[in-house]
């Protein structure tokens, strides 16, 4: 096979295959994908870096290893857009700010590592909200990312690079982070699929932390199985990271390939509809209901009052923890240093240099959460928004007791245009409603296409969120919805995006 | 410097109680740092003992030295403080450019051991009561240097130096509930109150606290109130002081200086004050006219720590004898006084006493070398006794051969400057130096002999009857021998010769 347009357009599963059985070479599909990047990246700006020579390297590894008889895993040989929110040795890590601008880690994070071990060829570092602060991208330091379908619009965020990667068929697979929906609502965005694994399923050492209680690591990928072979790659328990669970990694790609839901309770979530919900967005997720019921599922409302304080507590927790992790950025040991002319005491300089690295929203959320954690504010605060994570974790657990997984939109509207909610964070953070009661409660979520709204033929996704360590349900589902859409529409969504 | 007005330390007893509040950091001296794997052995090159983690790199995490809970329950315990079943690390925020992550991880409101007491003993025996209010687990700090500056301190210095071995090294911090009712003893119950602590953690042997090597440093607060006021004062807060000597010193300076601004109508300022060994006065630090605002939040980044209550069981099995029980049990046992006692205890010599017993010596003789010749030579060279390159065993092998006879005080002397010199075992040394007493008549017959020839007015004196002359003769006769003759055999042979009765 030498249509290299051919093999960007392979499923992960495909690839690995193809490597496999030698009908490719690891070197031939990443010359493939590294020429796909030179052709539309201009455009999309998925990727903050691309390690060019790194990819090749380890393509040329896996090939050797292949030639030697040595046994590949799953997913050898296949490529990676990777977050800028991962350290990687010697590779720049940005996290998409100024602050860290030409900072080399000296060190790669666990989930770099375990990529790296299995063969997984990484293209690069994906462009991404400034710490993973945003829902669109445009809060990168280093301009926004265009929804390949339609780049005038956002590509959702914080993971925009990696879910406009795979979208625009850069990289049939990347790795995004998911405090709030940073996973989720791009892929809702951009016809793709994103998991947040359960809190503790993958490692966050060498992940640069937003808010450490939230943040998760998780797969992006165009199918159900490709995301299940990679949430398999990357996860699993990390001595190095304190809060990584401490058991067998759920038997997710056993579940993508098993894909039903025949007598599974499915329960849609009754908060996430009504006032500021996009008709056709509701009109395919009521759609995708449908196609439940007619796999099998029975079908209730589950009523989850408490989801309704979510975004409120969110935004008193993620704030508190990030002015706190964004602390350490203050000139001394890496990073940008700005005022270091002698005229500067060390406190000057730190002053300054933060000054000039963080963006607005950055700079925005450290004071909200300084002001959040002052004492004689704590409690009213901090204090109260960690009741609130409480109700919300009760509310699961009741609704759990009655059903097998959750659903609802991902998101409450298709992608926005670049630029029209960038003035109004209310608005901006109200793109995550629906994402942010699973990061609150550290359950299992996903979003997978549903199929494109009528009034503006934009992706929509489709929720689906398990009980913690129960990472299965959402590809049993998720698997089972797929299908049926790809008979229904006898393609992925994703091939009626446009191709650059 | 500033001139600091002073009452006598009688007159301010007379009108004011003071009232203190210890806090001690003691640095655990466990391997490894409290949340990573990196050594903390002391005196690397800067900067060569750090990791991701201690540096606070972006993406690294800590993870709990189970080594360093297992000392805090263990501290915690031998304080009889209450064992928390649950708690949590809080991150104290603040920026210092020490501290890598710009916060500390500590403990806030959850310590893992608190309510406690500790008794210590003043010189006369009195016994005075410490209630302990916490004691919590934290991490150290890096170590700035400020180069250019007069004082080594940050003002008017041109740059720093930051060096992140120490960041990161376990830390236990100890605080005491306010300390009142010692009046005029106060200065005294604080240093009884380090000393003691210090002792305990040495038996529990979680940390060397070694004060002069910063392992262990004390924070103190004192304020005064009016005599029969129950409100407290407001309190000055003098920060490390790090010696024994000084924690006494210091309280009694502040004791004097608060009373000095109170009688005359002034008011204490809540403050940070620097001590100066020089001098032992203190200085105004930092005023803290508002109470920092440190912004502490549970620690996301680790779980808590839950110690299964068996396994504190078997670590409260496992405490060996307090040190104030087991010195009041050998004084008792070697019958000495207090005084007595607390030099033994300050010159470090307890354990070595009790090694050198364990090896068969007496006592007495145990407790006088290591109290005399061997604490003179670790004094002269600036060593501590368990650091001198003689073994208790040697020490007592050297007291056996005293009372065998086959050495005197003199030639045992010199044996031990021998071993300690590095010539070997006190046996090598005895043949090597041929440092045998002598005491058989043949040998030491000629040189009474000689002793007696040459001293007429002396033999005249003893025969006439003044016996006590005799010494002068058994002294020509150790010269003649270089020491090493028996004396009281020399004298018998003497009086023998002479035919004197003794």
């Amino acid at each position: 096979m030498t249509d290299t347009t051919a093999i960007t357009r392979l499923t992960a599963a495909e690839t690995a295959e193809k490597i496999a059985s030698g009908a490719l070479t690891a070197v031939e599909v990443t010359e493939a994908h590294l020429a796909r990047i030179e052709a539309v990246d201009e455009k999309v700006h998925a990727f903050l870096h691309v390690d060019r020579e790194g990819a090749l390297a380890q393509a040329r590894a896996v090939d050797a290893k292949r030639a030697a008889g040595e046994e590949l895993g799953p997913l050898a040989g296949v490529p990676l857009a990777l977050k800028d929110i991962f350290t990687t040795e010697g590779v720049p890590t940005t996290v998409g700010s100024k602050i860290l601008e030409g900072w080399l880690p000296p060190y790669d994070a666990t989930v770099t590592k375990r990529l790296k071990a299995a063969g997984i060829v990484i293209l690069g570092k994906t462009n991404m909200d400034e710490f993973a602060m945003g829902s669109s991208t445009e809060n990168s330091a280093y301009g926004p990312t265009g929804n390949p379908w339609d780049l005038t619009r956002i590509p959702g965020g914080s993971g925009g690079g990696s879910s406009a990667a795979i979208a625009s068929f850069q990289a049939p697979l990347a790795i995004g982070t998911d405090t709030g929906g940073s996973i989720r609502q791009p892929a809702a965005v951009t016809g793709t699929v994103g998991v947040k694994p359960t809190y503790g399923g993958v490692s966050r050492y060498g992940m640069v932390a937003f808010s450490s209680s939230l943040d998760q690591g998780g797969p992006c990928a165009r199918t159900v199985l490709d995301a299940a072979l990679l949430h398999e790659a990357m996860a699993g328990h990390d001595p190095l990271d304190s809060t990584s669970v401490d058991a067998p990694v759920p038997p997710v790609v056993e579940a993508a390939r098993a894909g039903s839901v025949a007598g599974m309770r499915v329960g849609v979530v009754k908060q996430f509809r009504g006032e500021g919900y996009q008709a056709g967005v509701v009109q395919r997720f009521d759609e995708a209901v449908a196609v439940l019921k007619e796999l099998g599922a029975e079908v209730v409302e589950v009523d989850c009052p408490s989801f309704d304080l979510a975004l409120s507590a969110y935004y008193l927790i993620a704030p508190s923890e990030c002015s706190s992790n964004l602390a350490r950025f203050d000139a001394m040991r890496y990073g940008l240093r700005v005022g270091d002319d002698g005229s500067h005491s060390a406190e000057d300089v730190t002053a300054l240099s933060r000054e000039a690295g963080f963006g607005d929203e950055v700079k925005r959320r450290i004071m909200l959460g300084t002001y959040a954690l002052s004492s004689g504010y704590y409690d009213a605060y901090y204090g109260s928004a960690q009741k609130v994570r409480t109700l919300i974790k009760r509310d699961f657990e009741s609704a759990f007791e009655r059903v097998d997984v959750l659903v609802s939109p991902t998101t409450p509207t298709t992608a926005f245009p670049i630029g029209e909610r960038a003035d109004d964070p209310m608005a901006m953070y109200l793109a995550d409603l629906c994402t942010i009661p699973a990061n609150l409660a550290g359950n299992a979520a996903m979003s997978l296409p549903c199929g494109l709204a009528p009034e503006d033929g934009l992706p929509v996704g489709l929720q689906i969120i398990a009980p913690a360590m129960k990472d299965e349900r959402l590809y049993q589902v998720g698997a089972a919805v797929e299908a049926a859409f790809v008979e229904k529409w006898g393609h992925h969504l994703i091939e009626e995006a446009p191709s650059l | 410097m500033t001139v600091i007005d002073l009452v006598s330390y009688e007159d301010a007893l007379a009108t004011y109680d003071p009232v203190m509040g210890l806090e001690v950091h003691v640095e655990l001296g466990t391997k490894t740092k409290m949340f990573c794997g990196c050594s903390t052995e002391l005196g690397a090159p800067a900067n060569s003992q750090t990791c991701p983690t201690c540096l606070g790199l972006p993406g690294a995490l800590p993870v709990v030295n189970a080594v360093g809970v297992e000392s805090a329950v263990r501290i915690g315990l031998a304080l009889n403080c209450e064992i928390a079943e649950w708690c949590r690390f809080a991150r104290k925020n603040y920026f210092y450019p020490d501290m890598p992550k710009n916060f500390q991880t500590s403990q806030y409101d959850e310590p893992i051991a608190y309510n406690g007491h500790l008794d210590v003993q003043l010189a006369d025996g009195e016994v005075f009561r410490v209630e302990i209010e916490r004691a919590h687990m934290e991490e150290d700090t890096g170590k700035s240097t400020h180069i250019g500056g007069a004082t080594g301190r940050i003002h008017g210095a041109s740059h720093s130096l930051l060096d992140y071995n120490r960041a990161g090294i376990p830390l236990i911090e100890i605080v005491t509930k306010p300390i009142e009712g010692a009046g005029e003893r106060a200065p005294e119950v604080a240093r009884a109150y380090v000393a003691e602590l210090r002792e305990l953690i040495k038996a529990l042997g979680v940390s060397d606290a070694r004060m002069e090597m910063g392992q262990m440093r004390c924070d103190v607060n004192l304020s005064l109130r009016p005599k029969g006021r129950e409100k407290f004062g407001t309190r000055s807060e003098t920060k490390n002081v790090n010696s024994l000597r000084s924690v006494e010193r210091a309280a009694r300076f502040e004791i004097q200086r608060h009373a000095a601004v109170l009688s005359s109508g002034g008011t204490i300022l809540q403050e940070t004050r620097h001590f100066h060994e020089e001098d032992g006065s203190t200085t105004s630090g930092r005023i803290k006219e508002e109470a920092e605002d440190y912004r502490y939040f549970p620690e996301p980044d680790l779980v808590p720590v839950a110690p299964p209550r068996e396994w504190v069981e078997e670590i409260r099995g496992s405490l060996p004898e307090l040190p104030r029980l087991r010195r009041n049990r050998l004084r008792e046992e070697w019958d000495v006084s207090e005084h007595d006692m607390q030099s033994i205890l300050n010159a470090g010599a307890i354990d070595p006493i009790v090694a050198t017993i364990d090896a068969g010596a007496p006592a007495d003789q145990a407790r006088k070398w290591w109290m005399g010749e061997l604490a003179r030579n670790a004094n002269e060279t600036g060593r501590a006794l368990d650091e001198l390159p003689i073994t208790p065993a040697q020490v007592a092998r050297v007291a056996e051969l005293v009372a065998a006879g086959d050495l005197n005080d003199k030639l045992a002397r010199q044996v031990i400057d021998g071993v300690l010199a590095g010539e070997g075992d006190p046996d090598t040394v005895v043949d090597k130096r041929g440092l045998k007493v002598v005491s058989d008549d043949g040998a030491l017959g000629a040189a009474v002999d000689e002793a007696i020839a040459g001293n007429a007015g002396v033999v005249e004196k003893i025969k006439g009857g003044k016996v006590a002359a005799v010494g002068a003769l058994v002294g020509a006769v150790m010269k003649a021998t270089r020491g090493q003759a028996d004396a009281a055999r020399a004298r018998e042979l003497i009086l023998e010769k002479l035919g004197v009765e003794g």
